[in-house]
């Protein structure tokens, strides 16, 4: 199950299966009892019904039995009667354990609880962890850091059009509407990194628009979120200087931010702490560094319909860009 | 009664109408990498044909994207995105110039408004040369030009997704430019 946090940050992104039935929460556990349960049921239901068919044609009735005889009808009759008696209290049973369920779902126990807003963008997810103390609010993107056993709701509002917030591991789906304010509960119980995606067609890139969530121990999710709180780092490089002065004076900055320095825009994704996170462009890349150079010079081919144009950037601009990019952990 | 050779005219005229149907309905292109990234914005547009020394291939400054209806909704996105919404509002005017009336001030062809946009104007108007990519720009084009309804309204929005006071661009009366090409004010 777990893969190990230390292992799959950056180098690989190791994550584990995305599954419904293989649960980490106590939603998506009880969403996977509910399935197996009507899986159960439905099984039943369908070997009764072929039982039924075949007995059917082993009895085939004669050409003498007359089908309007009284006899027959009462016979008939008496069938019905105890099929709707059965069947009625199946469906009662399924209306009411579906009930329970949504309950398990919908809920959570107040207390130390987490507010993460996640909105939803064509085709990447904004993440802002919410604090009293408004310094201490952050922006991130395309990975939610949550800490294990701890509930967690999530805030879901959409930018642009319908997009549906989806961690089979950790819980079911729901619908971001734009105008529509919404929120879902989940818990981790187990450390791990958890992909979520898209789960409502939103246009061109909707296959590839994924996230990750990755649930680790309370220490580790307090670094983390001591970290993310942290400014950028300023390069000492000179390199990464001239890589500085490439993003500030260039076009990224007409849509990235970076705290700490002129790039303030909130049109892309927040790239303040970028070189922390596991992948690019909403889980369609592994980051590294050449895939965040074919990422920044031509990312219509590698996501076309993407909101990010091509950039022209002379060789060392590229270089130096990459080698600012990279020290933004 | 149809005689057989009526019939089978008719079937026959019946089939090709369903074959050449398909032609008739022919969808509008989305390009995402019009331009290759090695296209450099510098150069795109000059102001005089003259230069010095061997003559170079100026780039093509014709609109890519004259009824486009996806380039104008990818303008319209920047159109706010970038702020221009800004200065000019959503085409009324306020701290710039309105853009949905027929008046021009550095012409409503284009490729002088390619310019304008990329070198900007005396007066406020900002340079985005470096900032936004050749393909942006000339999407940005297209939905102001649309704005006064010199693309076409098939291609405009027929419904804003926001609170909106003047009629959306499919029913507003498309605006003759005047005073083209003269630098007036």
């Amino acid at each position: 199950m777990w893969t190990g946090l230390a292992g799959a940050a950056l180098a690989c992104t190791a994550y584990d299966h995305q599954s419904v039935l293989d649960p980490v929460g106590p939603q998506a556990t009880s969403t996977r009892q509910l399935f197996y349960f009507m899986m159960a049921v439905a099984v039943i239901v369908y070997v009764m019904v072929v039982g039924a068919l075949l007995l059917i044609i082993r009895n085939r009735r004669t050409a003498v039995d007359d089908p309007q005889s009284p006899a027959r009808e009462a016979s008939a009759e008496r069938t019905i009667k105890i099929a709707v008696a059965i069947v009625v209290p199946v469906l009662f049973v399924f209306l009411l354990y579906d009930f329970a369920v949504a309950r398990v779902v919908g809920r959570m126990p107040e207390g130390s609880m987490l507010t993460i807003d996640v909105t939803g963008h064509q085709w990447w997810w904004e993440v802002t962890y919410e604090d009293p103390i408004p310094h201490n609010i952050f922006h991130t993107a395309n990975e939610i850091h949550i800490p294990v056993g701890r509930p967690v709701r999530i805030k879901l509002a959409s930018h642009d059009v319908i997009h549906s917030f989806w961690v089979p591991n950790l819980s079911g789906k729901k619908d971001l509407i734009p105008g529509h304010a919404d929120d879902i509960m989940i818990r981790a119980d187990q450390p791990g990194i958890y992909r979520g995606q898209c789960a409502e067609f939103c246009g061109l890139e909707h296959a590839k628009m994924a996230m990750l969530v990755v649930a680790e121990s309370p220490d580790a999710f307090t670094r983390w979120v001591e970290l993310q709180r942290q400014p950028a780092q300023v390069p000492v490089d000179s390199v990464a200087v001239a890589g500085r002065r490439v993003f500030e004076s260039g076009s990224c900055a007409m849509c990235h931010t970076i705290a700490s320095t002129q790039a303030a825009a909130t049109v892309g994704p927040n790239l303040t702490h970028v070189a922390g996170r596991m992948t690019l462009a909403a889980g369609t890349l592994q980051n590294s560094r050449g895939n965040l150079a074919g990422w920044i010079l031509d990312p219509q081919t590698i996501k076309p319909g993407a909101k990010m144009p091509a950039n022209a950037l002379a060789p060392a601009e590229l270089q130096a860009l990459l080698a600012y990019l990279e020290t933004l952990k | 009664m149809i005689g057989s050779r009526t019939r089978s005219i008719g079937v026959l005229s019946l089939v090709a109408l369903f074959i050449m149907a398909p032609a008739g309905c022919k969808d509008e292109k989305r390009e995402f990498r019009e331009m290759p990234p090695a296209g450099s914005p510098i150069g795109a547009v000059r102001e005089s044909e003259l230069q010095p020394g061997p003559s170079v291939v100026a780039e093509s400054t014709k609109s890519p994207y004259g009824n486009n209806a996806y380039a104008l909704s990818e303008g319209k996105r920047l159109y706010n995105q970038m702020n221009c919404s800004g200065c000019h509002f959503q085409g009324g005017g306020g701290i710039g110039p309105p853009l949905m009336d027929d008046d021009w001030i550095y012409g409503s062809d284009p490729s002088q408004i390619f310019t304008t946009i990329m070198e900007g104007r005396p007066n406020g108007m900002p340079s985005f040369r470096g900032k936004l990519s050749n393909q942006q720009v000339w999407q940005l084009v297209a939905y102001v030009r649309s704005l006064s309804g010199l693309e076409g309204t098939s291609v405009s929005s027929a419904r804003e997704d926001h609170m909106y006071v003047s009629p959306d661009l499919q029913l507003r009366s498309p605006q003759t430019p005047k005073n083209t090409n003269t630098p007036s004010k």
